[in-house]
């Protein structure tokens, strides 16, 4: 075992350079957003910009690649939730470095594929935009330094790839496989964000650094085996390990650019990555070696030995691809640090050889039209220069010599003869090994033998000819980077390789050599051998197949998937139908029981409680008798007579307005005058819904049920009314005397309550008038372009429906009303009054108006945009809390002085009456919007009907 | 007055719920409107109910009087206006369903089992 040392310090990066991180990650995200965007001016705009984006990031962690080559590590940290340990730090090292140049690289030659291998009628723009956005989340991953961090980009990943899967979602086939692989890789990411919970409780830190450095402790923790199970349950859905890999070979459901890039260089590639960034922390434990080797060999045979099987040629590829995560998986999981660089190595040469694979299948089944292997032969013939490229990276998956897929073959072999763990059973991990190598050769071959050879195609839908240069050329890249590994190895990856094993190692990885002659050595001989035995093993497939066809148990993990995954669907939908009849009174008898539940609960276990408290009575006088009297009438007219909506409204009316005489008899002036004009103007919403509703409401069916609503009822009334009464006669502690004691000095207005929503408490005011702006919004949406036959009679004439006496009442009354609003907005922060109160007023008056003229009449004079009044009111409000930042100040910190007006003289004046103001153009702009969006529905329906001939006479009069 | 506006706020809880519990949307508007005086008066109540000067720094308080506690007032003022906005969302629900469904029956129609 290596002595763990942490890595040298090294100079620690500028922050001004290594902003540079957090922006690479960000480029990529707002190229998810604009490459759609893009694509709406047509197909090459989206493929451009697609590449463009990508690039960006490349040549922003350039200026930091070669600190990164030489040992540095550059973090980043902006502040998010310090408190829960959660910042927006990113962190670039020779790992993570690795892997960004495969997400960034793989991602350029794989927008070049698509754009050729996509149908020229697909816009490519949900394509590429969502590819922007998966290797955001990607390069997210790998540049985190925060754990939690590292999560969300890791759960990204996770929905932007069932996206990519999904994509051609008018196939169901595609929709079950993306569903699959969220519901694998999202249940890992769970899965994982308790692991990294729990590991960042062990190191006290979730930043990587921290973690890094405290292994010991971590490896020492009772509950370290707990949170190792779950970190590798993560990384082993994410990576398609047995017997999680189910989803993978499904996922090829994908268009095959997205499988060629999220199953070679990205996507599966998260959760190696994974296992390797925590490598220095977690391995070096019995059951991290059991855990990972354990589970990366039998995914390396099991992906191998299915792979032969396939007769779809992705199928075959996927497998593989198992089959070599399995081995990376495996290389780890030997923990010794040769057997991680080579894990490292096999990393970049499966990428770069999967991805070209993936590509020349394309491009055969896009010229075939099929994937089936036993219909496509002879290829070679057809297309001999894509078959050239296939071959060649073919010949890499099968580990042939001169090219990149030997040479970490060979390590791997050379590792699995080293590896001393297994003591009396050592020779077999290098039989292991062969007879692994002996499957990749078989399969390799039938991929060759069986598209490019193997006599004349059969009956294919299409008539297949060499592709377009243009699609070639990423295969060709890649393959020819096949041989450049192969032969300089050094030369080619060197440098990134020994940096990223250094990082992943946690210390300076220990000499070797990557060069193509070893000498005639054992790993030599199990290359030769596995050759061979693939070459038979192919030979003899027939037999295989049979085999398999005879004996082999059909366990499918789809299908066991789909069983598991319908009988939740089932399950769920049985407790849903107990829990949740889809009726509102039930839900509300829940609501109600859950409340007082809780609320009883505060009781248990306490003395006998003694309703009335030590605080002496005031008297009661006589008016508030009456008061009462009349509250309840209301309240209980209103519950009895409910059937009779009109009747019920005038109830409701009576207890709205005892309650704001309850304001004034105690001294809240603000509450009454707010009360009552909210009053007037849901009085005015109530009745114009009204006119669309019948009259009566018809009788309600079983009145058995009368009797348990009303029981009920009556307990939360002598609940409540008993906590009001218990809660009344007790002192109590205020921190009011603060607020009135400051209002005029720091507040500058006499009116407390006013300074308290406009100035002290401001935040809290401009996140309830954003409220009651969604509200309204809300309303809106629900309301637009909503027909209503009305159920009232129809006004006789346009004289009835607009009488002349209120036309003629409101030209004094309407400006009045106004100037009394504006009075009462101004004096709001000295007076009672202010921003709601003023905004209600205003509404109030103008709706009068619509009533006495008509709702065209008034909006052709008003011209005002309900909605953009929303925008003016929440703005002016939020400019009027940053204008105090601009002078250094806390948002929303008010100002107010003395300030001398020509005529007027001194005057006194505060910012906050701005904020006031603001409010008072949200609140009118509520009362406007809806109350004319619901008077409209009918105006709408009128609308057909050509206007009556009274009108023009009307108009002119009012002229 | 304690057991006065005690009284007044029971009854006003009892009816709200009851209107909750109806079958018609505009019931459970009307429900709603209840509930809400009944809950501002409560928070209301919070400050306690004693013959006191409204909370202006005028007259007597600007000279040492303690006033009306001005906390519960700012906070009711506020729930006023958004009841407001969320009766009128109600409003609008139960307009939308019955353009959709034709009836302003909360279920939108379908009758309760049991």
């Amino acid at each position: 075992m290596l002595a763990r040392r942490a890595l040298p310090p090294g100079a620690r990066v500028h922050p001004v350079v290594s902003v540079l991180l957090p922006m690479a990650v960000l480029a990529l995200l707002a190229g998810a957003a604009l490459v759609p965007m893009a694509g709406r001016l047509g197909r090459r705009t989206a493929i451009w910009s697609a590449a463009g984006t990508l690039a960006v990031p490349l040549v922003l962690l350039a200026p930091l690649a070669p600190g990164a080559l030489a040992g540095e590590v550059a973090v980043h940290r902006l502040s998010w939730l310090p408190e829960w340990g959660l910042d927006l730090s990113f962190r670039l090292d020779g790992l993570g470095l690795l892997f960004a140049v495969l997400i960034l690289g793989i991602g350029q030659l794989v927008i070049l594929y698509a754009a050729y291998y996509m149908p020229q009628k697909d816009g490519l723009g949900r394509l590429l935009g969502t590819l922007m956005g998966f290797a955001g989340a990607m390069l997210g991953v790998v540049l985190s330094e925060n754990l939690l961090l590292m999560v969300v980009f890791w759960e990204i990943t996770s929905v932007t790839s069932f996206l990519l899967v999904a994509y051609k979602h008018d196939t169901i086939e595609a929709r079950i496989a993306a569903r699959m692989a969220l519901a694998v890789t999202g249940g890992g990411g769970l899965a994982l964000l308790a692991g990294v919970l729990l590991l960042g409780r062990m190191a006290g830190s979730y930043e990587l650094s921290a973690v890094l450095a405290a292994g010991e402790a971590i490896r020492a923790d009772p509950l370290y085996p707990v949170m190792l199970v779950l970190v590798l349950l993560g990384a082993f859905t994410k990576s398609a390990q047995f017997p999680f890999h189910f989803w993978l070979p499904n996922a090829m459901a994908a268009p095959t650019p997205v499988s060629a890039y999220l199953h070679s260089a990205t996507m599966v590639k998260a959760g190696i990555f994974l296992l390797l960034r925590l490598y220095p922390v977690l391995s070096g434990t019995d059951l991290w070696f059991f855990l990972v080797s354990l589970t990366g060999a039998v995914t390396l045979a099991y992906g191998a030995y299915v792979a032969l099987l396939k007769h779809d040629l992705k199928g075959l590829l996927a497998y593989s691809t198992v089959s070599h995560l399995g081995l990376i998986t495996l290389l780890i999981g030997m923990e010794s640090p040769l057997s991680t660089v080579a894990a490292l190595f096999h990393v970049v040469n499966h990428a770069i050889f999967k991805a070209s694979l993936f590509m020349a299948a394309g491009i055969v089944d896009h010229e075939c039209g099929t994937r089936d292997m036993r219909r496509i032969n002879g290829m070679f013939r057809i297309m001999p220069r894509t078959a050239v490229l296939g071959i060649v990276a073919a010949a890499s998956m099968a580990g042939v010599p001169l090219l990149n897929g030997f040479l970490s073959k060979e390590m791997f072999f050379a590792e699995a003869v080293e590896q001393g763990a297994l003591g009396g059973y050592a020779y077999l991990l290098p039989a292991f090994a062969t007879f692994a190598g002996v499957l990749s050769v078989a399969y390799s071959i039938r991929f060759v033998h069986d598209v490019f050879f193997n006599g004349a195609p059969v009956d294919l839908p299409r008539q297949p000819h060499e592709p377009p240069g243009w699609m070639r050329v990423p295969v060709g890249i890649l393959a020819g980077l096949c041989l450049v590994v192969g032969l300089v190895p050094q030369l080619a990856v060197g440098a990134i390789l020994r940096a990223a094993s250094a990082a992943a190692l946690g210390a300076s990885p220990p000499d070797y050599k990557l060069v193509i002659w070893h000498g005639f050595n054992l790993p030599l001989v199990m290359s030769i051998v596995a050759m061979i035995g693939g070459v038979l093993w192919y030979l003899f497939r027939r037999v295989l197949f049979d085999l398999h066809e005879r004996y082999a148990p059909n366990v499918a993990g789809p299908a066991a998937f789909e069983r598991v995954f319908n009988a939740a669907v089932v399950a769920a939908r049985a407790v849903l139908r107990l829990l949740d009849p889809g009726h509102l009174r039930r839900y509300t008898l829940y609501l109600i029981g859950g409340a007082g539940a809780l609320g009883l609960a505060g009781f248990l276990g306490a003395k006998p409680a003694v309703l009335a408290g030590s605080l002496p009575a005031t008297p009661a006088d006589p008016a508030a008798h009456g008061a009462l009297l009349a509250l309840l009438f209301g309240a209980f007219g209103c519950a009895i007579l409910h059937r009779h909506r009109l009747v019920a409204v005038a109830f409701v009316s009576v207890a709205g307005l005892i309650v704001s005489l309850a304001f004034i008899r105690f001294s809240a002036p603000d509450l009454a005058l707010t009360q009552l004009s909210v009053e007037v103007v849901t009085i005015v919403l109530l009745l114009l819904s009204l006119r669309f509703m019948p009259g009566d409401a018809p009788r309600e069916l079983p009145r058995r049920r009368a009797g348990l609503d009303a029981a009920v009822a009556g307990t939360c009334g002598l609940g409540i009314g008993a906590l009001a009464y218990a809660m009344m006669t007790r002192p109590f502690e205020t921190i009011s005397g603060w607020f009135t004691a400051n209002a005029v000095e720091g507040g500058g207005g006499t009116n407390v309550v006013n300074v308290i929503l406009v100035d002290f408490r401001g935040f809290d005011t401009l996140g309830e008038i954003t409220v009651l702006a969604v509200a309204a919004l809300g309303a809106h949406a629900l309301l637009e372009g909503l027909r209503l036959v009305p159920h009232a009679p129809a006004a006789a004439s346009e004289a009835d429906l607009h009488p002349i006496m209120l036309a003629m009442l409101m030209r004094p009354l309407l400006p009045l009303a106004l100037a009394f609003a504006l009075y009462i907005l101004l004096r709001g922060h000295n007076l009672p009054g202010g921003g709601f109160v003023a905004g209600l007023i205003t509404g109030v008056a103008l709706i009068l108006q619509y009533l006495a003229v008509g709702i065209e009449t008034t909006s052709a004079r008003l011209r005002l945009d309900h909605l953009r009044l929303f925008a003016v009111g929440l703005g002016l409000a939020l400019v009027t809390g940053l204008a105090s930042m601009v002078f250094g100040l806390p948002f929303l910190t008010s100002w107010h002085g003395y300030v001398p007006i020509p005529l007027v003289g001194k005057t006194h004046l505060a910012s906050a009456m701005m904020f006031d103001i603001g409010v008072y153009f949200t609140v009118v702009a509520t009362v406007l919007l809806i109350l004319s969006e619901i008077g409209r529905l009918s105006t709408r329906e009128r609308a057909p009907r050509p206007a009556p001939a009274a009108r023009p006479a009307l108009e002119e009069a009012r002229a | 007055m304690e057991l006065v506006l005690a009284t007044g706020i029971g009854g006003l809880v009892a009816t709200g719920v009851w209107l909750l519990l109806r079958e018609r949307a505009f019931s459970v508007v009307l429900g709603l409107a209840l509930l809400s005086y009944a809950a501002n008066l409560f928070i209301f109540a919070g400050g306690r109910l004693a013959p006191v000067p409204p909370p202006l720094v005028l007259g007597e308080v600007a000279s040492g009087a303690t006033p009306a506690d001005p906390l519960p007032q700012a906070l009711v003022l506020t729930a006023i206006v958004i009841s407001f906005g969320t009766t009128a969302f109600l409003v609008a629900l139960a307009l939308r369903a019955i353009g959709e469904s034709g009836t302003d029956s909360v279920d939108g129609g379908r009758e309760e089992e049991r």
